[in-house]
């Protein structure tokens, strides 16, 4: 088999990997794979590959041709070993739960879960750090590291179930990131073994390291560079108080000027979220939390820290938004009001889901100041799609995740539901933001990267890929579109052109 | 303040075509980082001024050669800073040569690095094409993080002729805090009191003496210098010219950086004893830097940062024909090597400076 390896050429050749996969052939790699794996550890018949077939964005499935569990390092490294020999494609698996499809698997290839590798290595108190292996549980960190006052920063709302490798893998956000950062924040090293099998560290127990920061590049590259084998994370000491600020507005524009308030005020929430009407009714619905049910937005905001830190700011965030004409204000007197006021937003999801067959999460990220005008927008398309759209919105970073209600059921329903969730983000673009700001590019929004990106930063987007994986085979066709593809999708365009010739004026409010 | 950008482009296809290798400058303050740095001078000192600025959002857009007082300036009338503290080696210090060079000050492990704070660049690479990554978003995963990959290379990959940041608002008060104390003991203290929930923010050990600093609401700052003060039985006192204390270390203004004795910088575990630098080490950032003055090999002194769970580089002065930089091992060498093809193909840009074989 040939290897078209070269810098010169634009776009790397097709990288489908092997797409001929006889049985014979199978059959025969498995039997490779069984002389190092436990036969367990060795997956090839259709109904246990099923439950592997998607990740938490199941419109997009695919069979694989096997799936391998491995237990150990050495492992993964003969894995890679033959799959890089016979030009297999690789898709790494954590939990499953990423919302871009980017742990679907290839059909011509293998899926490698990270499933064993479940250990906390260790937890250094002193210095604040832990060791873990890529399968840990985002949660089970903090809850091993809570008997020495200390928790990892990142807390995406999937963090029950989510892994830390997928965390590195799409460079995680969540509620509190706004203060204390995303998974590439709170990272010292990571283990990587290579496309070619070859074990390395990134980054070490200091904070910086010297040459060009490939921890950094790591850090949400969706798979596509090396398998993440071992992550070593900073731990934060646990604040002493947290207090939550609820203010309902008559208006999403009242709420985003208050949001622009605090921060203009000096103050950084642990954490600040906003929901729209819609979003607000379907959370109270479900989780009786007290919000405000006649409010067009509603504001969370945390403020956490030293007593005297948070009582100071406390009392700040409630007059602010009082005089930014909050029409209910109440702050959390307890750490079970708290729970239950964040119960509302983190059940917004499974809420939304329970008022609708199906609904569709997007992720894309805007400057603050165009909230109001992009949620004007949103109006208008949710109008002409004639479909139902709920706003949760970690208002803090300007991220937004807009859920579209939909009937898979209905004919031709899912296809204008992605019709209308692809506007969404290159209304995104348009304003100056980005097509996703914590789930990924993946296979879903592929289609919206040749809007966010120009040919000759697609172009320089593989040829840092190669410098990876000279062949390709690594979570192949997730990513980055083709420069084929580039074109294609530019041609046909959005189904509709967003309206950004608006853009900017909303900042005044 | 003018574009050049330009005029840049075209003098890297040129450089490109020919195969001349060009130096990459700044405000050429930090010059003596790195190897030597050889060839045409590609001088980014009139590339300069703030694109846009939004207090509001708390992202600044600068192009590269902006020079790090012009900016302070301007963050300053809106009660706001670069929270990574850069260091000021001169009147010359630009943003883009402080990114390219990674420099972080005091403050680095609790309010983050200058790659902490990138959200975005532009970079002319080694085709002389005008690449635009990341944004002015606090969040944004489309496409490989090229922006940060920029932070430490020494401008091997690329010019940068703009970079967005997140800024962050003044901290309403400080107070600095000084207790003689033992360098192991130093180690120890500074440890512990990271990992309280307070509003700590800078913590140094310095000839003989542990600082530290307070950063956050007045309320928090007092009443927590005030309780660590009860703590330490009376040995621990405000100072009161703290803020000169801090800004002279960023700057490498204390009299241990004078003189040209090498100087060696290890970025550790901050816990690491490293009692073999012996109580001339000054020891910043929580434990997790330590700057060193010996003649010493770089192998020697890797070994030692290897043994602190760390790395090791030679800042300044000192033989700078040989490495300068901690060894790589072989995959992330040749990495690297295929990384700096990918963004220059005909190794253009500062040749050599980093590593030898960059
Ligand atoms: C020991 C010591 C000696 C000093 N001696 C002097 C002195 O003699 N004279 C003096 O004026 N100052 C001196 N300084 C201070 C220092 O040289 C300057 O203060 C300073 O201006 C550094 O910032 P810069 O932006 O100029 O970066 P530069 O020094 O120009 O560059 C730093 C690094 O970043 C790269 N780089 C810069 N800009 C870019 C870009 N846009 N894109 C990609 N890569 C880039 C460069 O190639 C270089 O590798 C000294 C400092 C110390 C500590
Ligand atoms: C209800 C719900 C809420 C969510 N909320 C948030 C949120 O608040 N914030 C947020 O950021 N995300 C959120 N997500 C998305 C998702 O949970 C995250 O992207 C998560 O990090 C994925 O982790 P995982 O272990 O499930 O990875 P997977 O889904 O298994 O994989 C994700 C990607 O990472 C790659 N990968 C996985 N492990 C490795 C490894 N060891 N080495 C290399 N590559 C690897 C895969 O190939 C794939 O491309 C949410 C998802 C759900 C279902």
């Amino acid at each position: 088999m040939s290897v078209a390896n070269s810098h010169e050429t634009d776009t790397p050749r097709p990288i489908d990997g092997r797409t001929d996969f006889p049985p014979v052939y199978r059959a025969s790699l498995a039997d490779r794979f069984r002389r190092f794996l436990s036969p367990d550890s060795v997956i090839t018949d259709d109904e246990t590959i099923r439950p592997y077939e998607c990740d938490g964005l199941s419109m997009y499935c695919e069979m694989p041709q096997m799936v391998l569990l491995p237990e150990t390092v050495e492992q993964v490294q003969q894995i890679m070993r033959i799959c890089h020999a016979e030009e297999v494609p690789v898709v790494a698996r954590g939990a499953g739960t990423g919302l871009s499809a980017g742990a679907m698997p290839h059909a011509g290839g293998i899926v490698l879960s990270l499933a064993k590798f479940n250990r906390i290595l260790s937890i250094d108190p002193q210095a604040r750090s832990a060791r873990l292996q890529p399968g840990v549980r985002n949660l089970a960190i903090s809850e091993a590291a809570a008997k020495y006052g200390l928790y990892y920063g990142p807390d995406p709302s999937s963090q029950i179930a989510c892994t830390i490798g997928g965390n590195v893998a799409e460079n995680s956000g969540g509620v509190h990131c706004l203060k204390y950062g995303l998974t590439v924040h709170n990272l010292l090293s990571v283990e990587v073994v290579t496309a070619e099998g070859e074990r390395v560290t990134i980054g070490s127990d200091g904070y910086d390291s010297c040459g060009m920061d490939l921890l950094a590049l790591m850090t949400g590259s969706e798979g596509l560079l090396g398998i993440v084998t071992e992550v070593q994370v900073k731990l934060l000491p646990k604040p002493e108080v947290a207090q939550v600020v609820m203010a309902g507005f008559d208006t999403v524009q009242a709420a985003g000027a208050a949001v622009a308030g605090i921060i203009g005020h000096g103050i950084i929430p642990g954490g600040l979220e906003m929901m729209d009407g819609f979003a607000i009714q379907a959370a109270e619905d479900f989780a009786h939390a007290g919000y405000p049910t006649d409010a067009a937005a509603l504001l969370l905001c945390e403020v956490d820290g030293t007593e005297e830190e948070v009582h100071d700011h406390i009392h700040q965030a409630e007059s602010l938004f009082r005089a930014l004409g909050a029409t209910s204000v109440r702050t959390s007197g307890s750490e079970e009001e708290r729970a239950l006021l964040w119960k509302g937003r983190k059940s917004a999801f499974p809420a939304v889901g329970r008022i609708s067959p199906d609904y569709y999460c997007m992720d894309g990220t805007i400057p603050r100041s165009q909230l109001a005008h992009v949620l004007t927008e949103m109006q208008r398309l949710s109008d002409h799609y004639g479909l139902r759209v709920a706003n949760v919105f970690h208002a803090g970073d300007g991220n937004l995740h807009p859920l579209i209600l939909f009937d898979a059921n209905v004919e031709g329903e899912f296809e204008r539901t992605e019709a209308f969730g692809g506007d969404i983000l290159n209304l995104c673009v348009a304003v100056g933001g980005s097509i996703t700001g914590e789930h990924g590019v993946g296979m879903e929004k592929i289609r919206q990267m040749p809007n966010q990106f120009g040919n000759l930063e697609v172009s320089q987007f593989h040829a840092i890929k190669q410098a990876f994986d000279t062949l390709g085979i690594l979570n192949p066709g997730k990513g980055v579109p083709t420069l084929r593809q580039c074109q294609e999708y530019r041609a046909i365009g959005p189904l509709r052109q967003p309206d950004a010739s608006q853009a900017g004026e909303a900042s005044h409010g | 303040m003018g574009d050049i950008s330009q005029q840049l482009t075209e003098q890297v296809k040129q450089a490109a075509e020919t195969g001349t290798a060009l130096a990459i400058t700044g405000g050429a303050s930090k010059s003596f980082l790195g190897r030597g740095l050889w060839g045409q001078p590609l001088s980014l000192a009139e590339h300069t001024g703030i694109v846009s600025y939004e207090p509001v959002e708390l992202v600044m857009t600068a192009r590269a050669g902006t020079r790090l007082a012009d900016i302070d300036a301007v963050l300053a009338e809106n009660n706001q800073r670069l929270a990574f503290e850069p260091p000021r080696f001169g009147d010359t210090d630009t943003i883009g040569g402080t990114l390219a060079a990674n420099l972080s000050g005091p403050g680095r492990p609790w309010q983050g690095s200058v790659r902490d704070l990138v959200l975005g660049l532009r970079l002319i690479n080694g085709r002389g094409e005008h690449l635009k990554f990341g944004g002015q978003v606090m969040k944004n995963v489309a496409g490989y993080d090229a922006s940060r990959l920029q932070a430490g290379a020494l401008g091997t990959l690329g010019v940068i002729t703009e970079v967005s940041l997140k800024v962050l608002p003044l901290p309403a008060m400080e107070q600095t805090l000084v207790q003689p104390m033992a360098q192991q003991q130093a180690i120890a203290t500074m440890n512990q009191l990271a990992g309280q929930p307070k509003p700590l923010s800078a913590a140094c050990w310095y000839d003989g003496h542990l600082y530290l600093r307070l950063s956050g609401a007045a309320a928090a700052v007092e009443a927590t210098a005030k309780r660590w003060m009860a703590d330490s039985g009376g040995e621990m006192k405000v100072r009161e010219d703290g803020e000169a204390f801090w800004r002279d270390l960023r700057d490498q203004r204390l009299p241990f950086f004078s003189g040209s004795e090498p100087l060696w910088r290890f970025s550790v575990n901050p816990t690491a004893a490293m009692e073999e630098l012996g109580n001339q080490a000054l020891i910043d950032w929580g434990g997790a830097q330590r700057w060193s003055r010996q003649d010493d090999s770089l192998s020697v002194m890797a070994e030692r940062a290897a043994r602190a769970g760390g790395q090791v580089s030679l800042f300044c002065h000192g033989d700078r024909s040989g490495e300068v930089m901690h060894p790589q091992p072989s995959p992330l060498r040749a990495i690297q090597q295929r990384l700096k093809a990918a963004f220059d193909p005909n190794g253009i840009f500062n040749p050599g400076h980093l590593y030898s074989w960059l």
